[in-house]
This record gives structure tokens, sequence and C-alpha cells, in this order.
């Protein structure tokens, strides 16, 4: 009989036989790269968009990743930076969640003014630390072929969005999911519901269920994991639309397609900067053209009309001559959003104070 | 045989600290073993842990800014213990304090120095906190609420009520994708302790809990608090102010919470905003009760779970493990220090003896004179 003692002293000889060494040696040029999550790395959604990046990059030459999960966007994002620096001799800090921002970038960034920042969301302006790359992606021409699609495939001609909260960058995804699908038919309207923060789980879930119980047929969403919502759409056997990652494989059967975010393009581009000594750019932006989005690869049930009408605009966007926001465009409150004759091209920065919904779309700000 | 008396004493004074040293001892083993089964190297991990928490200057002070919002919000539980009320809704005392700290200064004229702004922000967040978890008090002892499921409750309201007004009626209008509150001043910000890369709340985390420990123990306030703790009835029949007890204690606890909440905006955040809602407050829960609910204590357990959250850091980054493991620890550590909360009975037991043993060489004269 094995009495506990002996038990404890073979488990620790165990664990001291599989020991591995620190892995604390780094081979000379080599670039270490952190990269930092708010949420889980497997959330099939917004964090899991970066870490899929971070791990193209990890296979890149004399380049080392750490990597940290659920860091809180408090004094903790800053001691994850720090130690990042300090311990693993980062020179290239992935700051990945928008309210890492302000104050932590901005506080991390001037005290170690040799080291390059790079922050998710498009926020640097003049005055801010030289060191910092804001790097971000025009994913609304994404959620506008997934309007494209949606509009085709809806038979009830009644969308749902899950929304988080009613801020400038998810007002931009509905209204484009809503242009995109009115560019099939006028006639179709959008519901929206705001949960009220980016990770809701149980009212993403509360939210879908009553998108669906009126009579939307098919959903999309922009929250942090849009698994709830494409799974719950998927047990009520209506389709759906992803936002983030692919969500595919949670929905089979309602899977359409999906906007995605292609972060290997910016990150090897910040990598291969930092590994020449190359100055970084401030503010690093592209849409599907310059490869920072992509779209999932369509469902089963997408017929061919509508993968052609959404291939055509795509490649009109490819081309760089295809324009979302073009006047004249109504709000829903009955007043005129873009006036006729103007258009707001993507760079345009008028559209990151987007405070409207476009006519069609059932919702309050 | 009765041990020695001096012995005794020292004995008896450490006699609390058993039931946390089992669980720590508990939670090392049994997170060892979930190491194990995972085929992880446990000597590293463990290495690890300590090193990330304690093992240099930078993972101390890590610790430290990780464990000082969580003295304050552990007092929100360990005060209104004292007199026997669960009170677990300190996350939203937080959230208030933390809004009603960062509207201050917006309602103060321009160049305002902070010698006079910071303790009026202060004030400020602690007068939310107390009202709030204030009003769970009253409601216990005046409409015969539970306790625990108001303040839980509330906490909710207080969220709701947070985010509505910061993305609301609040909201700097520069704020576009994260709704915030007009920033903080500059000068009107703490920074931090001389010599240290810590911020100020770490000095009135600490005193807090000492003054809240001497309070509890040498007050005849505190005492007459941990009467009711005791028995409510014993309390009535002394003729205490049972109601009015219970509510200083959950409006101090608030207040505690609240100040956790102005030293977020004042010291780390530049305003109130989302980030404001990290967990500080239910983590506060874990803290008090760890440390049993005494103030000192809430010292050493805040700066356990801090260095956990720390070392939880390191281990991510060495060995790749998903940060769950940190919760898998934290989750043992509890589980543990509920567990051997069932020596409690024993212990008791031991107490009286060792009281015996140590009043054993002490001359009694009331027996001298009835002998």
């Amino acid at each position: 009989m094995t009495s506990r003692r002996t038990f404890i002293k073979d488990a620790s000889l165990l664990a001291l036989a599989t020991m591995a060494p620190f892995r604390s040696v780094f081979a000379a040029g080599n670039t270490t790269v952190g990269v930092i999550y708010v949420g889980a790395r497997g959330d099939y959604g917004y964090n899991q968009a970066q870490a899929s990046a971070a791990a193209i990059i990890k296979k890149l030459p004399n380049v080392k990743v750490v990597e940290e999960e659920n860091v809180p966007e408090t004094i903790a994002v800053q001691k994850t930076m720090e130690a990042m620096i300090e311990q693993d001799g980062a020179t290239l800090v992935f700051a990945t969640s928008f309210g890492y921002f302000d104050p932590h970038v901005l506080k991390m960034a001037t005290k170690y003014p040799n080291v390059r920042f790079a922050h998710c969301g498009g926020l640097w302006k003049q005055g801010n630390p030289p060191n910092i790359a804001s790097y971000f992606g025009y994913i609304d021409e994404c959620q506008y072929l997934n309007g494209v699609v949606a509009g085709h495939m809806s038979k009830s001609k009644k969308l749902g969005f899950v929304a988080a909260k009613p801020i400038p960058q998810v007002l931009r995804n509905i209204n484009s999911f809503t242009l995109g699908a009115q560019s099939v038919d006028p006639a179709i309207t959008t519901q929206v519901i705001f949960t009220g923060d980016w990770s809701m789980p149980v009212k993403e879930a509360e939210a879908t269920n009553s998108l669906v119980d009126q009579g939307c047929d098919v959903i999309t969403c922009h929250v942090d994991g849009p698994k709830v919502v494409v799974e719950t759409a998927e047990k009520r056997g209506v389709m759906s639309c992803g936002y983030h990652a692919s969500q595919a494989a949670l929905a089979p059967k309602g899977y359409l397609t999906g906007a995605e975010w292609d972060w290997a393009t910016p990150y090897k581009a910040l990598v291969a900067d930092a590994q020449a000594g190359k100055p970084q750019p401030n503010v690093l932006r592209g849409g599907l053209k310059e490869g920072f989005v992509k779209m999932s690869p369509y469902g089963a049930k997408v017929t061919p009309d509508a993968k052609k009408a959404a291939d055509t605009i795509k490649g009109s966007m490819m081309a760089g001559d295809f324009v979302i926001f073009k006047g004249p465009v109504k709000d829903n409150k009955g007043g005129v959003a873009i006036a006729s004759g103007t258009s707001h091209v993507q760079t345009d920065y008028t559209l990151e104070s987007m405070n409207y919904l476009v006519a069609g779309v059932a919702g309050q700000i | 045989m009765r041990p020695h008396a001096q012995t005794a004493r020292i004995l008896l004074a450490l006699l609390p600290a058993i039931p946390t040293v089992l669980a720590l001892v508990g939670t090392l083993v049994l997170f060892s073993l979930f190491l194990l089964v995972q085929g992880q190297p446990v000597l590293d991990a463990v290495g690890l842990i300590f090193q990330g928490a304690f093992g240099s200057s930078f993972a101390w002070q890590s610790t430290l800014l990780r464990a000082s919002p969580l003295m304050l919000t552990a007092l929100c539980v360990a005060l209104p213990a004292q007199v026997g009320l669960v009170v677990i809704g300190g996350e939203g005392a937080l959230a208030l304090g933390g809004m009603c700290a960062a509207i201050v200064p917006e309602m103060l004229p321009a160049g305002t120095p902070w010698l006079i702004a910071t303790p009026l922000m202060a004030l400020a967040g602690m007068l939310a906190g107390a009202i709030w978890i204030g009003a769970v008090g009253a409601l216990r002892q005046w409409r015969g609420v539970n306790e625990t499921i108001s303040s839980l409750l509330m906490a909710y309201i207080a969220i709701a009520l947070f985010k509505h007004l910061v993305e609301g009626p609040l909201r700097d209008p520069a704020s576009l994708n994260k709704p915030s509150t007009l920033p903080v001043p500059p000068s009107m910000m703490i920074g931090s302790l001389p010599g240290l890369e810590v911020h100020w709340g770490l000095f009135w985390g600490v005193l807090a809990c000492i003054g809240a420990w001497v309070f509890v123990k040498y007050s005849t306030k505190g005492f007459a608090m941990r009467v009711v703790g005791g028995s409510n009835r014993a309390e009535r029949l002394v003729g205490l102010p049972v109601n009015l007890l219970a509510l200083a204690a959950c409006a101090l606890g608030g207040a505690a919470a609240g100040l956790a909440g102005m030293f977020e905006v004042a010291a780390v955040q530049g305003s109130a905003n989302a980030s404001l809602l990290a967990g500080y407050g239910y983590a506060g829960i874990l803290v008090a009760f760890a440390a049993r609910q005494n103030p000192l204590a809430i010292i050493v357990c805040a700066l356990m779970i801090g260095g956990i959250e720390a070392s939880g850091s390191l281990l991510q980054r060495r060995l790749d493990l998903p940060d769950a493991t940190t919760l898998v620890l934290q989750g043992l550590l509890f589980a543990n220090l509920l567990a051997w909360e069932a020596l409690g009975g024993r212990i008791a037991a031991w107490r009286v003896q060792l009281q015996a043993a140590a009043l054993a060489d002490i001359n009694l004269p009331m027996e001298q004179t009835h002998a």
C-alpha cells in the first residue's frame, strides 16, 4: 500500500524529472513581442482574431512571442506591459483591447520611449507618444457584404443585430450591414438590441431569442464573443452572419458568412519594422483591399445569386471604388444623415464620430 | 500534560492562524497535483508563483498595486461582518464611489489646488459608497430584507446606474468609443508613494485596515458591534442601539469601497468608465473571508491575492499556461479556506485548554480568598 508520504515523494520526483529548463535564454537578434488580450484567446471573437495573428508571427524567424490573456483594463495591464518589457525583454508590445489605450498604453509608451507599442483601435493622435502604432481596419466593408448576403437570403425581410454599446464603431457596423441589405431590397429592416457591454453572454442569448421571436431570420452582432449569438441563432433554426473571427464551426447549418479581422497583415508589418529598426507608422489602417479584414467562406446555404452579388461588390471594394456612406442617406428619425452629393470614403474621419442609425434600423441610441 | 505557560501564550496567539496556514498548505498541494495531472512542470510553476509575486522589487510592486484596492473592498465585507451581516455588494459601492469622485473636479473652480480637490474627491467617493451600503444595512434592520441578496442586487443597480450616467449625461463628448466622464485634471491626479511605483491608494488602504482593526478591537463602539454580531438579542437586552450600529458598520464598509473607487479614478484611470468594473469588489469578498473578517489580516490576505494575480501573469508568459490556471489556484484557495474553517470547533476547545495553561502560573486572588 502506498502511504501518503511516499506518494508525495514520488510525485515530486516525477515533477523534478519532467522539469524543463527555463526558456529565458534568448538567441542573439531575436525580437521578443508581447501580446496582451482582454479576454480569453479562444473566445471565437475579438481576442481570437488577435491571437490567430499572434500565432502567425510566432512562426516568423527570430521572433519570440509572449502572451497574456484576461488582462483587465486596470493597473494590471500596465504591470503586464512592464513585465513583458522588463522580465521578458519585449521590444514590441501589442495591447489589443480598445480600453488599454488611455491611460495605460499612453503611460507606458512615455515611460519606455525605446519600446514599440501597437494598439488596436485607431486612437493615436498628434501629441501622443511617437512610439505608438495605432492599427485598425475598416470592417464595415465586411458588414456591408454580410448585409448583401443576408438581404438575399432573408425571407422575412427582417434582420437582427445584437450590439454592445451605441458607440461610433458599432453604429457604423449596424448602418453598413443595413445599407448592404437595403442594396438588395430597400424594404429590409434591421432590428437592433444593445446589451450594454462587450461581453454579456446571458443578455446576448436573450437578445438573440427575442430577435428571432420578432421574426428576424438572419442575425449578426457586434460584441466581443459572437459565439453565444451564433449558437443561439443556430439552435433557433435561423441564419447568422459572423463577426471578428469565423464562427462557421458553431453553426454548420445557418452560418452564411462573416466579417473577420485579418490582423496578421498589420502584425507582420509592425514586426518587420521592428526587426529592421525602421520607424513604425503611428496610424495603420486598411480594409479588404489592404488585407486588414476578410470574409468568412460562404456557408452551404448561400445561393449562387447572393454569392455573385456579394462578390461583385467585394471586387469593387478591392478596386477601391466603392463608397458605403454615400448621400443621400436618411437617419431613422426622419432627418438627413448624409446629404445628397456628399460621400464619405473610408478614410474620412467624420465616419469615426457617427452618431445616427440609418433609416430602416429599428433601434434607439 | 499541560504545555508550559509561556509556550501556551504563544500558541494562543498563533491559534487563529492555523486554519489559514493549513488552507495555504492544502492549496499548494492540490494545485501541484492539478499541474501534475496536466503534465506541467510543478516545481517550475510553484517557483514562478513565488517569483512572480514576491521574487523581485518589480514583483513586489506589482503585487502591492493589485492588493491595494482589495484591502478597501475587503473592508466593505469585514466591517458589516462585525455585526453579523454578510454584505457582498462592494462592487457597486466602488463603481458609484469612483463616479462621484470623478465628477468633483468639474464642479470645482478651475485651478483648485489638489490639497483641496483630492480630499473632496475622496469624501464624495466615500459618501456615495456609505449611502449605498448603508441603505443595505437600513433595509436589513428596518425592513427585514436579507442583506446578502439585497447587497448583490444593489450592486447590479449601482452598476446599471453607473453605466447609464457615465455613458449618458456624464459622458465626455470627446470620449467616442470608450464612453468616460470628463478627465480628472492632471494636477488633481494622485501620484506614487515616494521611492516606489505604487500609488497612494496602498498607504490609505493599509491605514484604513489598521484603523478598522483598532476601532473593532479597542473602541467601545467596535466592541458593541461585535456584541451585535455575537447576539442580537443580548445586545438589545443591554439596551444598545443595534440598528444604528449595524447601519454604521455597513456605511463604514461602503465608504471604504467608495474610497477604492476614488483611487481607481484618481490614481489609475483618470476618469470614470467601464474599466472601473474589474471585479475588485468581488475579489474583496474572497480577501475578507480569507482574513476571517479580521481587518488586520486583510492586509496580509490582500497581498496574497494580489500576489497570485501578479504571478498568474508570469505563469502565462513563461509556461504558456492559460489564465484559467490562476482561477483554479484562487478557487482551490477559497475552497480550502472554507473547508479548514470546519476546524473552528476543535480550535475553540484548544483555546480553552491553552487559556487554562497560560493562566496556570498566575495566582488568582479570588480563589485564594475562597480557600
